[in-house]
């Protein structure tokens, strides 16, 4: 970096990777207070906002699909500053006609699962990258704008992801806006000391993100932002990925099963 | 304890001056006796050491009475004088160990710690150890009491699981070692104005800081003593020479030296020191960036500040042998100081000293000539080191340590947990049950997206009146967690329950949390006597259930909602192992009921 741009470097630089879910089972199954369409509205805002925070912010929109995720979005690509919000919905219908192209099931029931994995660590490789970049870059975090039920089948890779994070000391903010709550995305804001809500109006959710999620981390350290009252701890078992709250564990490798088992599936090892 | 008592002749005073009655003096675990050798006299003493609550005594020292004070708790006190420190010593080891037992008991009951099992031979370091123990952690005591004088567990089983506290004490001895002074012996010998003498003051710690310091002087003192003259003639020369550096009259020095010997060697310039300085210069990292500080301006005085007089720079190179310089002594004493103690020898023998210093000098030696091959590693690191900032490669980036979690904070937090077993409150939003084909879906996904590509973004994004409710309802949310969680975001609703609920909640935690550790530990049952433990583990269990409960309606009713919160994991656990209690007896039924099926 240039003498010059080291100057601009403040504390409160920011990179923003958002995540947001477009499982169309979801959002078809959610009622009119929400619509994607006004969601997408309250979205666009905020990400502007964000970037006119300061000069040197960063944002990426990466979309959590049903079959694929992919980035929908950078801001540091050279592109007209006055094209953003087109080129970002351009991609987001190509996403989403590329998602169903991937999509091999003839009907699904409720809400479906997301791939919040996938986009996680997609995330967490771009900030990776960011950091190998060099000495000078901005403090990144993930923002998930999720709705889908926690798919059980990604628990180990959710988990997996969540400790990455927070061994990068990168925090996940989480926004809930289905109706349930996502006991994996309050484990990540937890222990990776990110914010987690979930907004009791949701036509107001662009003031939620900019009161809340707006705030660089710099900035964290001297506000109050709101903590929920407890965090649902609760893992899900290894082999039927139920969510459990007592069960047996593997003394070598901390596999969680729900039943007993002659051996360990993860590591090998004989239960004795 | 193997030692039931202990008999000592000894004189008991009232107080220290009191010439003291004489007599014998018998004591046993529970009190002790005093019967005067005068059978008139009526200075008996009969005292349970249940009252006696402190020792003091006296150090040892020749002209000082061998005294031991037993002080009780209110205030009166028993001072015993004996006929040796020996004695006196045997009685204070024996009042201690009392005073320990009858202490860790309470005050009410002497009863005694549970007796050992038979085959567990427990010596009596361990005894007080784990008295110690139980003496300083309070909940640790409760527990002891509760369930081994209970009967519950049996004093086996508690210290079993806690092996780690039992062998931690043993390393708690620091291993510090006294340091050398940091005083230079700098020369104020004792001058009476009177006479023409002058005397110096050699200790043995002294001794040891001139060997340290001067290896010439040690040299001598190997070479000379006994065989050329004597110790005290040693040092008298040695005293000579500091005498005559103290004057600072070299020409009287160089004069002196010409005719003694050993008086030159401790007036000229150490050259052992000289060749131990260039040999440690050689060693220095030469990447080792030297510049000096802004601050430290005094380069451009003299002799770096220090003092010296004029009248030295016009000497006679002949003298120059003869010249000390401060600077020097001092690195040399700051450095033989930081250095520490290198010998432990004792003080007293001056020349096992000195050779213990030189065997240490020749040993460092030794070694710094195996590390002749270094000089590669040298070079290597020297290469490494002096990289240059633009042509390095990108480090990898800072990452957190792996931390393990408070178990507190787990406790606290179930509360979301039980909240939604008793039943969550949805949010405004509710998901309609259906089932549609990706086509539909996808289909209604891809309109919206082009639906606000046509449209653009609203004006305004939202709606005043919705904003302004969002914004207060954040406020009041983020100001009530405050207001019942308090400033600090780790303070807990434990706090703000009455204190004697929180205790008794405390309390029936440890206690669960310890006997289930038993309880299912105990788990497969493989003999009778685990068979037995379990059902005394489990009728113990049974009395904390109605407890818990208890708790919950005794308490008022604001609280009553957060206490039945908190005992709700408490009850789950109990649940847990009382059904599997019940699924095994109905197992070994069967199993029982099978096998006299088949053998009657």
């Amino acid at each position: 970096m240039t003498p010059v741009a080291s100057k601009l470097y403040t504390d409160d630089v920011s990179l923003l990777m958002v995540l947001i879910d477009t499982n169309p089972f979801f959002w078809n199954s959610i009622n009119s207070t929400l619509s994607f369409s006004k969601f997408l509205s309250n979205v666009l805002p905020f990400l502007n906002s964000i970037l006119l925070l300061n000069q040197l912010n960063q944002v990426v929109l990466i979309a959590t699909g049903y079959n694929s995720c992919d980035y929908i979005f950078y801001s540091s690509a050279s592109q007209n500053h006055n094209q953003r919000a087109e080129s970002l919905l351009q991609k987001l219908e190509e996403f989403v006609a590329k998602d169903e192209s991937l999509c091999r099931e003839d009907s699904v029931d409720g809400p479906g699962f997301s791939l919040l994995s996938g986009s996680l660590s997609m995330a967490l490789c771009y900030i990776q990258k960011v950091f190998r970049s060099g000495p000078l870059h901005p403090r990144p975090r993930i923002l998930c704008l999720h709705g889908s039920p926690d798919g059980p089948g990604q628990y180990v890779a959710i988990m997996n992801a969540i400790f990455s994070a927070q061994r990068l000391m990168v925090p996940v903010d989480s926004c809930i806006l289905g109706a349930q709550h996502s006991a994996f995305l309050q484990q990540a804001s937890y222990i990776t000391g990110g914010v987690h809500l979930k907004p009791q109006q949701l036509d107001g959710l662009f003031q939620y993100l900019s009161t809340v999620f707006a705030t660089d981390l710099h900035s964290r350290s001297f506000l109050q932002l709101p903590k929920p009252v407890g965090v649902d701890f609760r893992a899900a078992c290894f082999c039927h990925k139920n969510t459990i709250d007592m069960g047996y564990i593997c003394s070598v490798c901390l596999s969680i099963f729900c039943k007993h088992h002659k051996q360990c599936s993860t590591c090998g090892s004989v239960f004795g | 304890m193997a030692d039931g008592q202990v008999m000592k002749r000894a004189k008991y005073k009232s107080s220290v001056k009191d010439p003291g009655v004489p007599g014998v003096l018998k004591m046993t675990r529970e009190r002790f006796v005093f019967m005067p050798n005068d059978p008139n006299s009526s200075r008996k003493l009969n005292v349970e050491f249940r009252t006696i609550k402190g020792h003091k005594f006296t150090k040892e020292g020749s002209s000082r009475q061998a005294l031991l004070n037993l002080t009780q708790e209110h205030g009166g006190n028993y001072i015993l004088e004996f006929d040796s420190f020996a004695d006196r010593d045997i009685c204070r080891e024996f009042v201690a160990a009392a005073i320990a037992f009858h202490g860790e008991t309470g005050k009410a009951t002497s009863e005694k710690p549970a007796a050992p099992l038979q085959g567990e031979q427990l010596s009596t370091a361990e005894m007080e150890h784990r008295i110690k123990l139980l003496q300083e952690d309070n909940e640790l005591q409760m527990l002891h009491k509760q369930f081994v004088i209970g009967g519950i567990l049996t004093e086996a089983e508690f210290w079993a699981t806690r092996k780690k506290l039992l062998d931690q004490n043993d390393r708690r001895m620091p291993k510090q070692h006294v340091a050398l002074k940091n005083e230079m012996w700098s020369v104020k010998p004792l001058s009476d104005g009177q006479s023409n003498r002058v005397t110096f003051n050699l200790t043995p710690e002294i001794i040891l800081q001139i060997f340290a310091e001067k290896p010439a002087v040690r040299q001598a003192y190997l070479k000379c003593v006994p065989i050329k003259m004597s110790e005290k003639e040693f040092w008298t020369k040695y005293s000579r020479a500091e005498y005559l550096h103290s004057t600072k009259n070299v020409v009287a020095a160089a004069a002196e030296a010409a005719e003694d010997e050993e008086l030159a060697i401790f007036l000229k310039q150490d050259d052992m020191l000289a060749n131990e300085a260039r040999r440690k210069i050689r060693r220095v990292d030469p990447t080792l960036d030297m510049e000096a500080d802004v601050g430290d301006d005094y380069l451009h005085l003299l002799d770096h500040g220090l003092l010296r007089e004029e009248s030295k720079d016009v000497l006679d190179s002949q003298y120059e042998p003869y010249r000390r310089y401060f600077s020097q002594d001092l690195n040399q004493h700051a450095a033989v100081v930081l250095q520490g103690r290198v010998v432990d020898v004792e003080l007293g023998d001056t020349r096992s000293v000195a050779e213990a210093l030189a065997r240490t000098k020749q040993a460092e030696l030794a070694n710094e000539a195996s590390e002749g091959n270094s000089e590669i590693d040298l070079s290597h690191r020297i290469s490494r080191i002096a990289e240059m900032d633009d042509l390095q490669g990108p480090r990898d980036p800072a990452v957190a340590h792996l931390c393990i979690k408070d178990p507190g904070d787990y406790f606290d937090s179930q509360q979301a947990n039980a909240l939604k077993a008793l039943g969550d409150t949805g949010s405004g939003v509710k998901t309609l049950k259906c089932n549609v084909s990706p086509l539909e879906a996808y289909g209604s996904l891809r309109e919206l997206v082009s639906e606000i590509r046509v449209r653009g973004l609203s004006e305004p994004i939202t709606n005043p009146e919705v904003a302004f409710t969002v914004l207060s309802g954040l406020t009041q949310n983020i100001s009530s967690t405050k207001y019942h969680l308090g400033k600090n975001p780790h303070e807990s609703v434990l706090d703000s329950l009455p204190k004697v609920t929180r205790e008794d909640l405390l309390h029936h935690w440890t206690s669960i949390q310890e006997l289930l550790k038993h309880f299912w530990s105990s788990y497969p049952i493989t003999t009778k006597y685990l068979y037995t433990k379990v059902t005394r583990l489990k009728d113990a269990l049974s009395q904390v259930y109605p407890k818990l409960q208890e708790i919950k309606e005794s308490v008022q009713s604001d609280f009553r909602h957060q206490v039945s919160l908190l005992v709700h994991p408490m009850l789950q656990a109990l649940d847990a192992a009382f059904a599997h209690y019940d699924a095994d007896v109905q197992k070994r039924s069967a199993k029982n009921g099978e096998r006299t099926n088949g053998f009657v």
